[in-house]
């Protein structure tokens, strides 16, 4: 069975737009062409922008299944594709003895049938019966050879076991890489996608992502908050502040019942905006006070 | 129509640098075919997803389309005058490989004839250490410009034979192993693999954590008192690059630039010559605070990940008056998992930290590699080989 997929750019915002995810208008041609073209998708951006809820969200507008492989170093076939279940081979094996069976042919067919076969993300994206979407998160974080690994399934959605054959998908998989790019991905991988880099939001977009996402703020808070970490991600931090910080910001001042930003909301909350030491250090000497001022010079303080 | 245009925006893309095959040429007619022609920015948004490949393209790609929709023969021509900028390789701007060429093409010399008296102990020395006197000699006139054929052939033998800098680190992907020592565990589906093929035998097969050598990061200091040694260490980091090691090269003097992609060049000469290029502040002062801000800002997250080590060459000598370089020093210790210093401008034994650069270094880094007055790339042989001194003895 296959999916219904939108049959235009607009149709693709309309589809998450209805789950909530505000999405520009580029990124929703990258999504729709692979789709389309049956390629998977390569989303490149800084941490919390967006790429993995866009993987989330489209599994949920589809009404499909979403599979994710979180990436790390040391990953293998084992925990990503297909794995034998050596343990019910063994038994296989002695059960065999014991009932005296003696077709050595019979027992390797059982011995390296689908039964024993345990499905891990990779394996279980080509057998489904509906198209899942198929999340390889932070790809970057994996190493070199499993690049190299995913080239099969990412390019012909087939996946080679030796033992066994080759299996095929019937319906393939929406695939969706994410990284961070805390290194380069080999170029033979990102030959076989469609790239995007997931950029900050504009401030309409992100006011939109915001008065979504963290409900509950006055029009003016939202303003603010978004006002002041789009000047943050212009200054020389270590870190720039994503839109979940945002959101997550936008949250915490709620919970603190705060109305405007004020110096003291501002410096007690940092800490759900910026995560690193010397950001921090740096933003409390001078520069909160000096983007609070830029914004009451702009009349929204 | 479209599909004539697509190739020929292809082809300047292609002209400009990108890589862009048939591949890509038909998935962009397929994709322009499917968002359609009635706006633009789907069109620039299509061709751009399946064009790219990295976000450094970006600017360079809308620059292209922006022209590219106005009139195709202006892009073209703006693309040449754009070329030597953007391209930094192609035939045009190789650099004659004078001496070795010279060398190759110049009849063989006539071999001296053979003194029985010190033959013995002449190869005895040349089983010890590679590196015989008369080579340095040379290596220390030659004026870098080109290698000549002996310097080629030892900058190769120190890149493949010494001992790194760096030691191997523990990965998490395993690899067959003799026993269960060091961190090992039992291989079910090798040894059910292998009791197939012997039965009666239960012979347990084992795997261990891997050992390999880390991506190593080279900061590479380029400023007017290190103008000496950052050619030979150029030399020296491309036959790193040749050897089996990921490999990423950054220069600083006032300013960091990355020059990874000219030494993945093959030939050293050429790798050079296009460094040289792009390197803006050769034997310029030096900032080494700034310039490891920026490093740690700009680059850190994206070259050190997977436990990558960080090699320094850099006399310390700072002329920064802004940058506070204790603290940068500090969180690149923090970002790299092992940062080495090598020194090439100790020039004598009883070496002291007294420079107020040096001390702020010293105590952010894993090992110190003092070089004495290195001239030539058999005396980094020897400073790779020589026991590593503890960077916080210097400090007392």
């Amino acid at each position: 069975m296959s999916l219904p997929l939108p049959e235009s750019v607009d149709a693709v915002i309309a589809l998450l737009a209805a789950e909530n995810y505000v999405c520009d208008r580029q990124l929703a041609t990258a999504l729709f062409l692979s789709l389309k073209l049956k390629r998977p998708l390569f989303l490149e951006g800084a941490p919390g922008v967006g790429k993995t809820e866009l993987a989330k969200t489209l599994a949920r507008a589809l009404n499909t299944l979403l599979l994710r492989v979180q990436c790390y170093e040391g990953l293998d076939v084992a925990q990503t594709a297909y794995e034998w279940n050596v343990a019910r081979q063994m038994i296989e094996i002695r059960l065999a003895e014991a009932a005296h069976e003696v077709d050595r042919e019979t027992l390797a067919r059982k011995l390296y049938s689908r039964e024993l076969l345990i499905e891990r993300p990779l394996l279980q994206a080509l057998t489904q019966t509906r198209s899942p979407v198929l999340l390889i998160d932070e790809l970057d974080r994996a190493d070199e050879p499993f690049d190299a690994f995913l080239l099969e399934v990412l390019a012909e959605n087939q996946l080679t076991i030796p033992e066994y054959g080759t299996v095929v998908a019937a319906e393939p998989p929406i695939t969706l890489i994410t990284s961070n790019r805390t290194r380069e991905i080999h170029d033979a991988l990102k030959r076989r996608c469609l790239y995007h880099w997931v950029g900050f939001p504009t401030v309409e977009r992100e006011l939109d992502i915001v008065r979504l996402k963290a409900p509950g703020a006055s029009e003016r808070l939202y303003r603010q908050v978004v006002e002041f970490v789009q000047r943050m991600r212009t200054l020389d931090l270590f870190k720039s502040p994503g839109v979940a910080e945002t959101i997550d910001w936008t949250n915490a001042l709620v919970a603190l019942n705060t109305l405007q930003l004020d110096p003291a909301s501002v410096q007690d909350t940092l800490g759900v905006l910026l995560k690193h030491q010397d950001d921090l250090v740096k933003m409390q000497n001078g520069d909160t006070a000096k983007l609070l001022d830029e914004l009451k010079a702009k009349a929204l303080l | 129509m479209i599909a004539d245009n697509i190739v020929h925006f292809a082809r300047v893309l292609r002209g400009a640098g990108m890589a862009i095959g048939p591949d890509r040429v038909l998935a962009a007619l397929a994709a322009v075919e499917l968002v359609g022609l009635q706006r633009r920015d789907d069109v620039h948004a299509a061709l751009s997803a399946v064009m790219l490949e990295r976000h450094e393209q970006q600017p360079l790609f809308d620059a292209a389309f922006d022209t590219f929709w106005r009139d195709p023969k202006l892009l073209e021509q703006m693309m040449y005058l754009l070329l030597p900028k953007i391209s930094g390789r192609g035939d045009k701007q190789r650099p004659p490989r004078a001496n070795r060429l010279a060398e190759a093409l110049s009849a063989p010399k006539a071999p001296e004839p053979p003194n029985p008296a010190n033959q013995t102990a002449k190869e005895e020395v040349q089983f010890d250490t590679h590196f015989t006197f008369s080579d340095r000699e040379r290596l220390q006139k030659a004026d870098f410009e080109t290698m000549t054929t002996a310097e080629y052939e030892l900058a190769k033998r120190l890149a493949e034979q010494m001992p790194l800098p760096v030691e191997p680190v523990r990965r998490r992907r395993h690899a067959p192993a003799a026993s269960a020592r060091d961190g090992g565990r039992l291989d079910l589906r090798a040894t059910l693999q292998r009791m197939a093929r012997q039965p009666h035998t239960l012979a347990p097969l084992y795997t261990r954590p891997r050992e390999e050598l880390p991506a190593l990061v080279v900061l590479l200091d380029i400023s007017g008192s290190m103008d000496r040694y950052s050619r030979l260490m150029l030399h020296y980091v491309h036959g790193l690059m040749r050897r089996a090691l990921r490999v990423h090269t950054l220069t600083f003097g006032t300013r960091l630039t990355n020059i990874t992609r000219c030494l993945k060049e093959r030939d050293p000469d050429v790798a050079l010559k296009l460094a040289d290029e792009q390197v803006q502040d050769w034997k310029g002062g030096t900032r080494i605070a700034s310039s490891l801000e920026e490093f740690n800002r700009l680059w850190a997250r994206r070259l050190l990940g997977a436990n990558a080590a960080l090699l320094l060459v850099t006399d310390g000598l700072d002329r920064d008056e802004h940058g506070d370089l204790s603290a940068a020093a500090a969180q690149l210790h923090r970002l790299a998992h092992r940062v080495v210093w090598l020194n090439p401008l100790l020039r004598y034994e009883g070496f002291e930290a007294k420079a107020s650069g040096v001390r702020a270094l010293l105590p952010h880094v894993d090992r110190f590699l003092p070089v004495h007055n290195l001239a030539s790339l058999a005396d980094l042989g020897a400073a790779l080989r020589s026991a590593p001194v503890a960077p916080h003895s210097l400090l007392h």
